[in-house]
């Protein structure tokens, strides 16, 4: 049964990203990804693989992290998304943002943006107590250039830094 | 991508309805997988029914069981205070799947419903009689590392991927779904099936039907229970072959024993007759040789994953030890208890 073409529609989505609200009209088959980088040039958070296999796209949705080249923008309508744009600035940077540098966490910076917003998740849902621990959950994030010693150091640093203010 | 009209379903009835009416479409949860099938075009629905604004996010508790929404996510799945302790097994085979930003956005249900990760489905150059019925397998005699060992046919030897449906097999869990002529339920080892002369179907829905949710009776072992996963990398990686064990033990003596094994077949593979090889009986070498004769006894290497046989033998090995020894598979611990 041959079944009518598809109407090529967009469909109203209202996204709060970065603190700051967007009423768009969104092709059904962008994803999430596709619309921060390509309609919102929020180049920030980056495309390694497109397919989930990869990190480096990773985003908070409503303060949860996942990756955004396997969501649907549409899925998502009525959001928080938080970027790597929304966490810091260079001036005032999220203390995430902060033990990456001070650990120099990072080579050529391509998975970094994926890393901080996936560890500033891993410390939010707080099952990350050992080092073991915090490699398995940060095992979603690839890193060509091997950074990943550096890297648990940095998120290391902050569970500790948290468990410290926690304690006092 | 192709192009697609999307429907955001109001309530199950809705979803049905339209799954119903449209040959070509597709329900999407988490999209962790139908996104990555649509953008090979292996998957290109007409239509897609978004049905993330239903109420199938619940995890409902009672003195016979629990009951798992379609919707819950992988995750709150994994850290459910009642699933650790009802279904340790459950939680910890979740932990040990793809990575934690996929298990936020990942489904019950979704997971349920996954598609094999056969190169060659995934591959639109290839002949696949799962992606398109009829015009070969292009696995068979091919590369076929991840391939299956165990209740493959001519016409399809690709697995099912998931952790999570192996302890569900393991735990006999009921899939709840709802379709055109209503509700039924259907045991998780009639879910999936083999794939025969039609790998094209995964499992047993009929058309326009879905899955509203999982039930899992009673409680399982607190303590003598393992999911034990072996693959190419230590994390975010699919299973060469897993197993997930569950045993009942008392004054020393299995009493119960479900078994049941990841990346071996076309479907989490339990074998009901070589369990009763366990029980009864103390836990013990002897035991386990006897099962693992009986459980292998069909299985048949496609040339690149020969090696799956000794690999399934090791796996049921270690993981009736840890299990018998209540020391469970931690999923970040990855030295051998
Ligand atoms: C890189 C990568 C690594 C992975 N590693 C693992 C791993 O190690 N172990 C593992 O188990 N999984 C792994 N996965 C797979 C992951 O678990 C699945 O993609 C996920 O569980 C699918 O859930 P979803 O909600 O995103 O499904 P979707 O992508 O939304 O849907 C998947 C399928 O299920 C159907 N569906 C969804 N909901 C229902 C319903 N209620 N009723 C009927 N049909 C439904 C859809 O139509 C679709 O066909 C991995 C995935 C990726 C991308
Ligand atoms: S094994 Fe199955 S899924 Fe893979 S190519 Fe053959 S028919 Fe397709
Ligand atoms: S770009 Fe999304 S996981 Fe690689
Ligand atoms: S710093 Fe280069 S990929 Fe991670």
């Amino acid at each position: 049964m041959p079944s009518a073409p598809p109407s090529l529609q967009t469909v109203p989505v209202t996204l709060h990203i970065n603190g700051k609200r967007h009423d768009l009209d969104v092709a059904p088959w962008t994803t999430l990804l596709d619309l921060l980088r390509e309609e919102l040039k929020l180049t920030g958070t980056k495309k390694g693989c497109d397919h989930g296999q990869c990190g480096a796209c990773t985003v908070l949705v409503d303060g949860v992290r996942i990756n955004s080249c396997l969501s649907l923008a549409v899925m998502r309508n009525g959001a928080e998304i938080t970027t790597i744009e929304g966490l810091g600035t260079p001036e005032r940077m999220h203390p995430m943002q902060r033990a990456f540098v001070e650990h120099d966490a990072l080579q050529c910076g391509y998975c970094t943006p994926g890393q901080i917003c996936s560890a500033v998740g891993l410390v939010a849902e707080g099952h990350a107590e050992s080092r073991a621990e915090i490699r398995e959950l940060m095992s979603g994030n690839l890193c060509r250039c091997g950074a990943y010693t550096n890297i648990a150091d940095a998120v290391e640093d902050v569970l500790n830094q948290q468990q410290k203010a926690a304690a006092e | 991508m192709k192009r697609f009209d999307y429907l955001k379903a109001g309530s199950v009835a809705e979803a049905v309805s339209a799954l119903a009416a449209h040959p070509k479409a597709r329900l999407i949860a988490g999209g962790t997988n139908l996104v990555d099938l649509m953008k090979y075009d292996v998957e290109a629905p007409g239509l897609l029914v978004d049905i993330n604004g239903l109420d199938l996010k619940r995890i409902e508790e009672s003195e016979n069981g629990t009951r798992i929404g379609a919707l819950v996510t992988n995750s709150d799945l994994a850290y459910h205070p009642g699933i650790n302790r009802r279904f340790p097994l459950l939680a910890s085979a979740l932990l040990a799947g793809a990575s934690p930003q996929l298990r936020n956005a990942a489904t019950a249900g979704g997971n349920l419903n996954q598609r094999t990760r056969c190169y060659y489905f995934y591959d639109t150059a290839t002949r696949c009689n799962k992606r398109q019925p009829g015009s070969g397998c292009d696995a068979i005699g091919g590369v076929t590392r991840i391939h299956a060992i165990l209740g493959a046919s001519d016409s399809c030897i690709a697995t099912h991927p998931s952790d999570m449906c192996v302890a569900l097999a393991a735990l006999d869990a009921v899939v709840e779904v709802e379709g055109p002529n209503g509700r039924r339920d259907i045991p998780i080892l009639d879910y999936h099936r083999l794939p025969g002369e039609t790998p094209e179907r995964d499992n047993t829905l009929s058309p326009g039907e879905m899955v509203l949710g999982i039930r899992l009776e009673g409680e399982a072992s607190p303590r003598h229970h393992t999911y034990l996963k072996l693959r190419d990398r230590l994390s975010y990686a699919f299973a060469l072959v897993s197993a997930a064990v569950d045993l009942k033990i008392e004054d020393g003596v299995v009493r119960r024993a479900r078994v049941a094994l990841g990346g071996v077949a076309h479907k989490p593979w339990r074998d009901l007759e070589a369990e009763s090889l366990l029980v009864g009986r103390v836990p013990s070498a002897d035991a386990t040789d006897a099962f693992i004769a009986r459980l292998l006894s069909g299985a048949k290497g496609q040339g690149g994953n020969d090696f799956k046989i000794t690999l399934a033998e090791r796996v049921i090995r270690r993981a009736l030890r840890q299990a018998a020894a209540g020391t469970p598979q931690l999923q970040h611990e990855k030295a051998i208890a």
